[in-house]
């Protein structure tokens, strides 16, 4: 009984595994630009524009600071 | 120490956004026909919405404060989130414009979705413009507070009501689902969770150097 349902199972679960399989290679992703790294070269470009803004942020933030330190001591 | 108990949230905005910058590039993303890696626009142009209305929303809850206080320094607020949120707004329609040429084959169509976004825009573009044309401080306050309790009501119903009810293309809407529905393996709310609170910290952020400095020169004009 055995012998026979187990081939007729592993059939079915090998067709479903080579399906998905398909299915997932047929749909084209950036995959050759994750294969050799270029991905990593957009993604240091987009964090280093990201930062820049950041480190201006940061200036501004500061020099409100220090305007407001000053007029504080103006006042006072 | 103490500066980082002061500014932790521009830490995590900023480590946030990174994340999703990095994450959002890197991570697995699911495998779907018509968009491809487009999809990782998740990260990018939703999130835009979703800072947008996050920052709607701290605006309409300044101005109801402000109608029922009437202090000032809550219009201010009011003003400056609703200036923020616009600009995350028309970031996010130009986005969605870009995504829609790649997959729709056009930058625009008659959605009730894409429709509505512009319309919400126009109607919070409005909201600058009422108050620009108005002079006297209280009264400007006031009016402009009650239209923002307005615009909020109409925000809604054009970007998460009208959408739903009719048939529209964008995905969320009309039986047409979002992405969480179908995404299995979830990773990408691991991405797009923090990327929204990244771009509403950094809003914010943005937002408190301006209040700042509106307030530097005030107090400057006072002084003289």
């Amino acid at each position: 009984m055995m012998n026979r349902i187990l081939p007729i199972i592993s059939t079915f679960i090998f067709s479903i595994v080579s399906f998905v399989a398909s299915a997932q290679s047929d749909i084209e992703m950036a995959d050759v630009m994750r294969s050799n790294g270029k991905i990593y070269i957009v993604v240091a470009v987009l964090v280093i524009i990201f930062l820049a803004l950041v480190v201006y942020l940061i200036s501004l933030d500061r020099k409100a600071s220090r305007i407001e330190k000053e007029l504080k001591q103006n006042n006072s | 120490m103490r500066q980082i108990r002061a500014h932790w949230w521009k830490i995590l905005g900023i480590a946030f956004v990174l994340y999703a910058i990095i994450g959002g590039l890197l991570m697995d993303a699911p495998r779907l026909a018509i968009l491809n890696e487009t999809i990782r626009n998740l990260y990018y142009h939703v999130t835009m919405w979703f800072a947008m209305m996050i920052l709607m929303t701290a605006s309409v809850v300044y101005s109801v404060r402000y109608l029922m206080t009437f202090n000032q320094d809550f219009d201010q607020k009011a003003r400056i989130a609703a200036g923020i949120g616009i600009v995350f707004g028309l970031a996010g329609i130009l986005t969605g414009s870009v995504w829609a040429r790649f997959t729709w084959g056009v930058y625009w169509v008659n959605d009730p979705k894409l429709n509505g976004a512009a319309i919400t825009l126009l109607i919070y573009l409005a909201y600058v413009i009422l108050r620009n044309s108005l002079d006297e401080e209280q009264k400007r306050a006031r009016l402009a507070a009650v239209y923002n309790i307005f615009a909020y009501v109409l925000l809604m119903v054009f970007l998460m009501i009208l959408p739903r009810m009719t048939d529209s293309l964008h995905p969320g809407n009309g039986g047409n689902p979002a992405f969480s529905s179908y995404d299995l393996d979830h990773t990408m709310r691991l991405v797009f969770y923090p990327a929204i609170i990244g771009w509403t910290l950094i809003g914010v952020w943005m937002g408190q150097i301006r209040l700042r400095l509106e307030n530097i020169e005030k107090q400057l004009q006072d002084d003289e």
